[in-house]
C-alpha cells in the first residue's frame, strides 16, 4: 500500500515540540503520512511517542511547529494573515475526519455497544438514525461481535470492547485513524483477535497511525516504522530494514529485548 | 479419641456426607429469642402510644384530610418541586461555573457557594421577605446610569416569591457541590474520548458526563430532596401557609398542640416514604450498565462469555 508520489500527505507534522510544564517531550518531530498508509511508531515507554500521537487531533497542545490534517492546520487557522487559535467548537469540527482508538479502550458505559457506536454518527455527523444503525451493524459484524449489539461495555472481554471501540472510531468514516497502544491494557491471550482486526483494516487501505509495542504487528501489516527515543525520530523507513536491519544502536538496544 | 476431636475434624465416612450440598443451619436459640425480646418491646410501646389519650388520636384523625391541613401539604410540596427543580437547574450551572478553567465563572460560583451555603437558611428566607426595608424599589439600570424600569419590592417579592428564591438558591449552593462531586467521580478518559470524536463540551456534558455522574449524584440529592421537605416548614416564620403553618393555625385556635402536630408528623413521613421508593427506582436506572446480566443479555451471550 505505497502511496504514489504525486499525493499531497494526509498529515504534516514538522518540528513540533512539545513540553509539560519544564519537560520537554517533543523535541523536534517531523513526519508525513501519505493517504492509505500504515504507519507504526515504536519506541520505549517515555519516547513521546503516545504525545505525540495526542498532538495529532490536538488533546495535547504543541508549543512549536505546526500539524496538519488533510489540508488543514489543526487548533488554528489564518485570518487576515495571522495565526489564529481556533476555538473549543472549531477544533472539534476539526476532530471529526479522525478517529481514535485509546489503551483503555473508553466505551461510554452507560450505553448499550449499538449505542457507543452510532452516538457520534447521529450526534455529530448528522446520519439519520436508521443509516446509523445498518452501518453499526455492518462495522460489528466485521469486528465480529454483531450478536453483542445490545449488551453494556462491561459485559463484554476486554478484546471485545477494544474491537467495539474500533468499531465506533469507524463509524465517523474517519480520513485518518490514531491507535494510542490499542493492545497495552489487554490480557495476552485476547491481544491477538485486535491485532487482527486492525491488520484487516490495514489492508483495506485506511490511513493509520499505531502507537505499540507489538513489533510482529509492525513488521507483517506496516508500510512505515518510525522508531522514537527520548523525543526525537531515531530511525524511520520500511519494516524490514527498521525491524530487520536497525541501524541505530538505539534503536538496535530497544529490538534487542524483543528477540 | 474422644468425641471431642472427632466434632472438629472432617467427618469420617463416604464423600456423600462430605458434600456441602447436604449441610444445613444449626438452629440458632439466641436469635430466635433476640427476635421475641425486640418484638415484645415494640408491640407494647406501641400499645402505649395508641392508648395514650393525651396523643389524642381521634383529633388526629378528624384533622387529617382537613382541608385546611391539605392545602397547607400542597403549599409544601408545591415548594418542594418548584424549590428543587431550581435548586438543581441552579446547582448545575453553578457546578459548570466552579469547575470551569474561566476565572471570572469559578470565582463567582465560589462566591455564591460561600454565602449560601454559609448563612441558616432561616436568616435567608426572612431577608427576602423583608426586601423592601432594604431596597424598598427594585430597578433595571446601566450602571451609574439611567433607570430603565423599576418596580415597587413589595409587589415583586410576596411570601411565595420570598419562599421561593430563598429555597432554591440556598438548595442550588448544596446541589452545586453535590453535582461537581459526581461531575468528578466521572474517568477523564470519558470526557477526553467525547472530545477526540469531536463534540461539542455541552454535548459531551450532556450525553457522556452527566449521564454517568447520576449514579453518585442521585443519592445525596434524595438526601437533599427529603430536607428540604422538612425545610419548607421554615417558611411559616415568613406568613407562608405550609403544613406546619396550617397545623400551627388550628391548635392556636383548639389547644390541641400535640394531635395537630401528629397530624403533621405522619404526612411528612408519608411522603419521605414515597420518595425514598422513588429513588430507588432512580437508581435502579441509572445502575442498569452495572449489572452484568441486564434485561436484553441473551442466555447465549452469558454462555459465549464465561467460555473466555
Amino acid at each position: 500500500m505505497t502511496a504514489s508520489q504525486s499525493q499531497k500527505p494526509l498529515v504534516e507534522a514538522r518540528n513540533v515540540h512539545k513540553s509539560f510544564d519544564q519537560l520537554e517531550v517533543l523535541k523536534g518531530i517531523d513526519l508525513d503520512v501519505m493517504p492509505g498508509e500504515v504507519v507504526v511508531i515504536l519506541g520505549p515507554s517515555g519516547s513521546g511517542k503516545s504525545t505525540f500521537l495526542r498532538c495529532i487531533n490536538h488533546l495535547e497542545a504543541i508549543q512549536r511547529g505546526y500539524i496538519q490534517v488533510d489540508g488543514e492546520q489543526i487548533g488554528y487557522a489564518l485570518r487576515k494573515g495571522r495565526l489564529e487559535k481556533l476555538s473549543p467548537n472549531g477544533i472539534a469540527r476539526q476532530r471529526r475526519k479522525i478517529g481514535m482508538v485509546f489503551q483503555q479502550f473508553n466505551l461510554y458505559p452507560h450505553m448499550t455497544v449499538l449505542q457507543n457506536i452510532i452516538e457520534a454518527p447521529i450526534g455529530i455527523h448528522g446520519e439519520s438514525r436508521k443509516d446509523a444503525i445498518a452501518n453499526a451493524m455492518r462495522l460489528l459484524e466485521r469486528v465480529g461481535l454483531s450478536e453483542k449489539a445490545e449488551n453494556y461495555p462491561r459485559q463484554l472481554s476486554g478484546g471485545q470492547q477494544q474491537r467495539v471501540a474500533i468499531a465506533r472510531a469507524l463509524a465517523i468514516k474517519p480520513k485518518l485513524m490514531l491507535f494510542d497502544e490499542p493492545t497495552s491494557a489487554l490480557d495476552p491471550e485476547l491481544v491477538g483477535e485486535v491485532l487482527a482486526t486492525m491488520r484487516d483494516l490495514a489492508k483495506q487501505g485506511l490511513t493509520m497511525i499505531v502507537v505499540t509495542h507489538e513489533i510482529g504487528f509492525a513488521r507483517e501489516a506496516a508500510d512505515r516504522v518510525v522508531f522514537m527515543d527520548g523525543g526525537h525520530i531515531i530511525e524511520m523507513g520500511k519494516p524490514e530494514d527498521v525491524i530487520g536491519n536497525p541501524q541505530h544502536p538505539r534503536t538496535q538496544a530497544f529490538l534487542s529485548r524483543f528477540l | 479419641m474422644s468425641d471431642r476431636t472427632a466434632s472438629n475434624a472432617p467427618p469420617s465416612g463416604g464423600a456423600e456426607f462430605r458434600d456441602v450440598a447436604t449441610a444445613h443451619t444449626p438452629f440458632q436459640t439466641g436469635r430466635l429469642m433476640l427476635w421475641v425480646v425486640v418484638i415484645l418491646v415494640v408491640a407494647n410501646f406501641a400499645w402505649i402510644v395508641a392508648n395514650n389519650e393525651n396523643f389524642g388520636w381521634p383529633v388526629v384523625a378528624k384533622y387529617f384530610f382537613d382541608p385546611v391541613v391539605i392545602s397547607g401539604l400542597y403549599v409544601s410540596l408545591g415548594l418542594t418541586v418548584i424549590g428543587m427543580i431550581l435548586g438543581v437547574v441552579f446547582g448545575l450551572l453553578i457546578a459548570i461555573a466552579r469547575m470551569s478553567s474561566d476565572r471570572l465563572a469559578s470565582s463567582f460560583a465560589s462566591l455564591f457557594i460561600w454565602f449560601f451555603r454559609g448563612t441558616p437558611l432561616l436568616v435567608q428566607l426572612i431577608f427576602w421577605y423583608n426586601m423592601s426595608t432594604l431596597f424598598p424599589r427594585l430597578s433595571l439600570s446601566i450602571p451609574f446610569g439611567p433607570t430603565l424600569m423599576s418596580w415597587d419590592t413589595n409587589s415583586v417579592i410576596t411570601p411565595m416569591t420570598a419562599a421561593i428564591v430563598g429555597l432554591a438558591l440556598n438548595e442550588a449552593a448544596y446541589m452545586a457541590e453535590i453535582i461537581r462531586g459526581g461531575l468528578l467521580s466521572v474517568d477523564r478518559g470519558q470526557s477526553e474520548t467525547a472530545q477526540a470524536f469531536g463534540m461539542t463540551r455541552a454535548r459531551a456534558l450532556w450525553r457522556i458526563i452527566i449521564p454517568q455522574a447520576m449514579r453518585s449524584i442521585v443519592p445525596p440529592t434524595g438526601n437533599q430532596l427529603i430536607s428540604m421537605i422538612k425545610a419548607t416548614s421554615l417558611v411559616s416564620v415568613i406568613a407562608m401557609a405550609d403544613l406546619l403553618y396550617s397545623v400551627q393555625s388550628i391548635y392556636n385556635r383548639t389547644f390541641e398542640i400535640i394531635p395537630m402536630l401528629l397530624v403533621a408528623v405522619i404526612w411528612y413521613l408519608l411522603i419521605t416514604t414515597v420518595l425514598n421508593i422513588g429513588q430507588s427506582y432512580i437508581e435502579a436506572y441509572y445502575g442498569r450498565s452495572d449489572r452484568r446480566n441486564a434485561g436484553a443479555v441473551k442466555p447465549a451471550a452469558v454462555t459465549e462469555e464465561a467460555s473466555h
